[in-house]
């Protein structure tokens, strides 16, 4: 079935996670498989850490109440036991320190080698996927995966995990430990955190409101800028500049009250919540302040000054935590929403093969092909036959069949009806047509980018189902439409078509595409920089680098896709012969625009519709006088 | 820079004013609030007096209040102003870039232009925000927090003055060291994510030859060198917090300590301890915030770099102090013109030495190899670009004396890359006349033979055209955008080989109606395809820049060898074949 059309993704749409438990718990799955020992490092670490703190915390009790207060009341103060209790605590600290510090590193170990890892089987995944997937999915959101998405992660990992697990520790520890000093005023507290709950719900709930409407008016902002900058010089040309200005100050406005709102509840939440904290921490004066001296010692609820300061503190470091983990509430489902897409794309169901013919070097023996590792040339499919496990070898020669093909990309609209067609090794075929007639889809299917709904296409005798994937692609050469080019050297881009290839062969490869000359002529030979696609190169430098990428693989059939943009006449004919030179001796398809190209195919095959409606040399064709006809010579058909 | 953006503030420096006050205020407030606390201990508590913790408490509640007050306008007028800046700043970049010239435009990428008017506001509107609210509050939570503790004991604060004086030192040397990694590893990573877009759009490259596994291999050479840049920047900002926690508790301790023992002296109070205490934390962590706040304001004062590059660039071209409003007639003439991209010394000259004169009504076809400037040539006569030297005149008057939105009007360029924008198909034509009527609409459409889609089309001319214009075939685009031109009711139009996707036969009838429905006006057209020109009155053969050949069809291929060779070509198979250039 069909994936979902691509179409850009609405960003900052309400981030809706469907299950935002389960997806939390596959991140933890994730890390805690590749990192298990060290998680529990970081685990223990955090404990510590957290103890030493409340220790120390615990520690104002002692030093108040055990040691300041008896000094005073002795005649003569001896702090040597106050050196000891301290010497104690700065243990405490260090070790807690020292916790911390191992938190942090194994955590960047783990947070960054997760996030290398989830790169990297994002990657590899994405190389597995089928073409489908890429003409699905608009780039941009692919990309963003890459970009956004995983630097939310990044975000879940590396500092919301261990927040999350640190302020929980905190916040249990903290709350035994008041509990123990008093009952009444841990309730107190308690109290004030569920205000401060509520108050950050309902705010936050005002500006995730304001937020969405923020990002909605932030894309449409967005998108008229692009589409403006994008079309600069026709604004220009049309003097449509101040209707521009007109018609996007009126969206800056609307941004601008928008995201007003939004920041201003997002900014109000911080002194809400920490002035509800300082009122929390009044309260408790007060009423531990009373107590203190209200309450006879020894009673059930009594307190001493020390206690007081402690339960004080406690009380800071109790609604600390939860404003944190309050505030970052919607980073953490935002993050989620991004941790969601990455997870979606690592599910993707990959591009299979159930292929088991081979390609294999081969030689002749008295006529017999037999399978070599030598350097041969000759290449043979090698057929295992499933049932009597007979070994059969064919030679690789390029005849290529297509039996009463139908495709369609997806199942309830058919593309391409009954398709045949034959080419013998060596042959030229020509696809014209007008757009959408299926010219470029034909080409999809013999690669097997794409797998046909009906019929059968028949390599070398083989049905290209059985052969396997990379072998069958292996032995076809394809020069696209759109030159693609990778940010290395020229000479490293035309070996992408052999690896193994010498710099002679590459050269060799470039002389024969008629690109030797142009690359010499470059600051730096075969060697400059080729960068953004190769955009320091004109179109057809670039046609040619692609068709020097093909003739280095010297596969036996070639699928050519001609540039239809407008190239000068000169350059042209440079491009042209390369590609004549390239389809000398190989079965090649073409979809041709040119003239020449057309002139001297074996074989014309005049689509419209999905349909082959017309088929046979030049000559015969001009006869017909039909469709071919009128596209050769631009006059209405007879017919 | 600072002064350009300062006057970003405008209609918001009020906010902008005020936040800081606020914030300031905020900050007295909470930091009374361990000073009151002190003295409900001492003289609460300890002397018994309930009255005391009361009105204390009442003090307290009072400066929580006021703190909340102080802190909701800090809110506020710190979105306004981050907000408005932000706002100012769009409108301003916008504003100014439709001032911009072509030479201005083709300065910057389009893709670097959005960058800046989109992630760079944000980025800029996000640390000004930061700016007015934390960089104040932080800085002045520590001035305050350490007056109020040499208040209490100068002794005692000697420590929090050594404390701070030691983690400035390892900021100054630490922070720098980090940010050098950051910007380093964020290289990397773009540079990484480019070679994933680059994948992802070679996709089929990569299929086809199998590189799948080759592909793999360099990325994740490419991902592990992240990974161990990420490790060395990040290890050093790991040993910040064991150092920060050190120094907290080496405070503390040492308060504890000596407080003790000037305690026991009777020349402090427990209570006064207890709030020395409390601002330790307070003075180590808005230390922090400052040296952190530091590394946020560097990596968005490259943003703002670029904001300011946009605002200050001076348009190339601009109108004239009077401008004469009328062009007369569609004649053309250039006088000696040279022209180059780059002003000043450097850069060749594009165009060299170019007299030529065209009269009004005639039809002019251009021809010549890719980068023969073509395009150049003729977009100096709507003056989208200014001449290097000589003249070039319209109507027998030079172009830089016209009013530039009557020049344009007057003369129609179809562009060679053309857009259309998203909206109905009327409403992209009426971008050449805001007032024109349907009919008109209609008309225009028909000479530029884009009715006969458009009427098959289910909702004809309310048909949406998708951003760009992808939803209609290449062929069909042009159509319409030669449409939308003549809707200007132009006295000159230039083609700037705008039927190349157009099929050979509407080519002809396009250049039939133009000849039979607009003959006084003034024709320009420039191709690939000699079909397109060879029926005009005269034709240019540009060549390098320099004038080859101007003179009709049957002149050029007699005396003029490029024309000769072209056409040769052309007709002898070299042409173009297919219906419609734009493939699926």
């Amino acid at each position: 079935m069909a994936p979902p059309m691509g179409g850009r993704r609405m960003r900052g749409m309400k981030p809706t996670v469907k299950n935002p438990g389960k997806l939390f718990k596959r991140i933890l799955g994730f890390v805690f498989k590749k990192y298990p020992v060290r998680l529990i490092i970081v685990f223990v670490c955090i404990v510590v850490s957290v103890l030493a703190t409340i220790q120390g915390t615990m520690f104002m009790r002692t030093l108040i109440d055990d040691f300041i207060i008896p000094l005073t009341k002795s005649v003569k103060p001896d702090f040597a036991p106050l050196a000891r209790e301290i010497f104690r605590v700065a243990c405490f600290y260090l070790v807690g320190a020292a916790a911390s510090y191992i938190q942090g590193r194994i955590l960047v170990v783990v947070s960054q080698g997760t996030l290398r890892d989830l790169r990297n089987e994002m990657f590899n995944k994405m190389q597995s996927l089928p073409i489908k997937y890429f003409d699905t999915h608009s780039h941009g959101d692919i990309m963003s995966i890459y970009t956004n998405d995983i630097d939310t992660m990044r975000q879940i990992i590396s500092s919301s995990l261990p927040q999350i697990v640190t302020s929980a520790f905190t916040i249990i520890s903290t709350f035994v430990c008041m509990v123990a000093l008093s009952i009444p005023l841990t309730g107190v507290t308690l109290l004030m955190v569920g205000v401060v709950l509520l108050v950050t719900k309902k705010i936050a709930g005002q500006s995730g409101k304001y937020f969405v409407k923020q990002q909605k008016d932030l894309g449409t902002v967005n998108g008229y800028i692009e589409e403006m900058i994008n079309g600069q010089k026709v604004v220009k040309v049309f003097c449509h500049e101040e209707k521009n200005i007109e018609d996007f100050n009126k969206l800056n406005e609307q941004l601008f009250d928008s995201a007003y709102n939004a920041h201003k509840f997002a900014n109000i939440i911080g002194p809400i919540n920490g002035q509800l904290g300082h009122l929390s921490y009044v309260f408790c004066a007060i009423v531990g302040g009373i107590l203190a001296m209200m309450i006879p010692q020894g009673s059930f609820f009594a307190l001493s000054l020390g206690e007081l300061a402690s339960f004080l503190t406690f009380n800071k470091s109790f609604s600390m935590p939860i404003n944190q983990i309050s505030q970052q509430f919607n980073a953490i489902i935002m993050a989620l929403a991004g941790a969601e897409r990455v997870f979606g794309l690592l599910d993707e169901i990959p591009e299979t093969d159930e292929g088991y013919v081979t390609l294999v070097r081969a030689k002749k023996v008295d006529g017999q092909i037999e399978e070599t590792t030598e350097r041969t040339g000759m290449w043979a499919w090698k057929h295992v036959h499933h049932d009597t496990g007979a070994v059969e070898y064919v030679e690789l020669q390029g005849n290529v069949v297509f039996d009463d093909v139908d495709f369609g990309y997806n199942d309830d609209k058919m593309v391409l009806h009954n398709i045949k067609m034959f080419a013998e090794p060596g042959q030229k075929i020509a696809f014209v047509g007008s757009t959408g007639a299926g010219k470029t889809t034909i080409t999809n299917l013999i690669n097997r980018f794409y797998d046909i709904q009906d019929g059968k296409i028949r390599y070398d005798g083989i049905n290209i189902n059985k052969i396997k994937k990379d072998d069958l692609r292996h032995s076809l050469g394809i020069v696209l439409q759109d030159t693609h080019l990778f940010t290395n050297t020229v000479m490293e881009n035309i070996r992408y078509g052999k690896l193994d290839a010498t710099d002679e062969e590459v050269i060799a490869a470039a002389k024969l595409a008629n690109a030797d000359s142009f690359i010499r002529h470059l600051p730096e030979g075969y060697n400059t920089m080729l960068t953004g696609d190769g955009s320091n190169l004109s179109q057809g430098q670039r046609q040619l680098l692609a068709i020097a990428r093909a003739a280095v693989a010297d596969p036996p059939v070639l699928i050519l896709d001609e540039a239809t943009s407008s190239i000068d006449t000169r350059t042209e004919k440079i491009v042209q012969d390369g590609m004549d030179n390239l389809m000398h001796g190989r079965t090649t398809f073409v979809i041709a625009h040119r003239l020449s190209t057309v002139k001297n195919s074996d074989c014309i095959m005049v689509m419209e519709q999905g349909r082959i409606i017309e088929r046979g040399t030049h000559d015969q064709l001009i006869e017909q006088q039909g469709r071919y006809y009128q596209l050769y010579t631009g006059n209405k058909a007879k017919a | 820079m600072l002064k350009v953006l300062a006057e970003q503030t405008k209609g918001y420096r009020r906010d902008s004013a005020l936040t800081p006050i606020f914030m300031i205020l905020e900050v007295v407030l909470e930091t009374m609030i361990p000073l009151l606390m002190g003295s409900i201990i001492d003289n609460g508590v300890e002397k018994g007096d309930m009255n005391h913790i009361i009105k204390m408490g009442i003090y307290m509640v009072i400066a929580a209040g006021l703190g909340l007050f102080t802190g909701l306008m800090g809110a506020k007028y710190g979105a306004r102003a981050s907000t408005g800046l932000a706002k100012n700043l769009r409108k301003t970049m916008f504003e100014k870039i439709q001032t911009y010239s072509f030479s201005n435009i083709d300065k910057y990428s389009t893709a670097g232009l959005v960058t800046r008017l989109t992630t760079d506001v944000t980025n800029v509107q996000n640390a000004y925000q930061m700016l007015l609210r934390m960089f104040v509050r932080a800085p002045a939570t520590l001035v305050f927090a350490m007056t109020m503790a040499f208040r209490i004991s100068s002794k005692l604060s000697m420590v929090y003055l050594g404390a701070v004086f030691f983690l400035t030192i390892v900021l100054t040397i630490g922070i720098p060291l980090v940010s050098k990694y950051f910007t380093k590893v964020f290289k990397k990573y773009d540079a990484l994510n480019a070679s994933v877009q680059e994948n992802i759009s070679g996709i089929r490259v990569v299929k086809a030859f199998v590189r799948e596994d080759f592909e793999k291999t360099k990325f994740g050479k490419a991902s592990q060198n992240i990974y161990n840049l990420f490790l060395k920047a990040e290890n050093i900002t790991i040993l910040m917090s064991p150092v920060m926690m050190i120094t907290i508790y080496t405070c503390i301790l040492l308060i504890s300590w000596l407080g003790a023992k000037v305690i026991v002296q009777n020349v402090m109070s427990t209570g006064d301890l207890m709030a020395l205490l409390t601002y330790c934390l307070n003075i180590l962590s808005s230390l922090m915030i400052v040296s952190f706040m530091f590394i946020m304001l560097t990596m968005s004062s490259a943003a703002a770099k670029r904001i300011v590059e946009v605002i200050t660039e001076e348009p190339t071209v601009k109108n004239p102090e009077n401008p004469i409003c009328e062009v007369k007639d569609g004649s053309v003439e250039f006088k000696n013109v040279f022209f180059k991209y780059n002003q000043g010394d450097e850069g060749e000259n594009v165009l060299s030495d170019v007299s030529l004169s065209i009269k009004s009504g005639e039809t002019i076809g251009i021809i010549g190899g890719t980068g023969s400037a073509k395009s150049t040539l003729v977009s100096l006569i709507s003056r989208l670009y200014d001449a290097t030297d000589g003249e070039v005149l319209v109507g027998g008057i030079n172009v830089k004396d016209y009013d530039l939105e009557e020049l344009r009007n007057k003369v129609a360029v179809v562009l060679q890359k053309n857009v259309l924008f998203s909206g109905s198909i009327l409403e992209n034509l009426r971008w050449g006349n805001l007032n024109a009527t349907e009919e008109q609409c209609r008309e225009a459409c028909e000479l530029a033979c884009a009715d006969e889609f458009i009427e098959k089309l289910p909702e004809k001319y309310e048909t949406h055209i998708e951003q760009g214009g992808t939803n209609v075939s290449g062929g069909q685009r042009q159509r319409l955008c030669i449409a939308r031109a003549l809707l200007k009711n132009p006295k000159i139009l230039i083609l700037d080989d705008s039927t190349s996707a157009v099929d050979t036969a509407t080519d002809a009838k396009i250049r039939q109606a133009f000849k039979d429905k607009i003959p006084d006006t003034t024709k320009i057209i420039i191709a690939q395809r000699i079909s397109s020109v060879q029926h005009a009155d005269k034709i240019i053969v540009l060549d390098e820049g320099k004038v080859n050949g101007f003179g009709s069809h049957d002149e050029l291929v007699k005396t003029n060898n490029i024309y000769r060779e072209v056409y040769e070509s052309q007709t002898n198979g070299n042409g173009d074949f297919d219906e419609n250039g734009g493939e699926d």
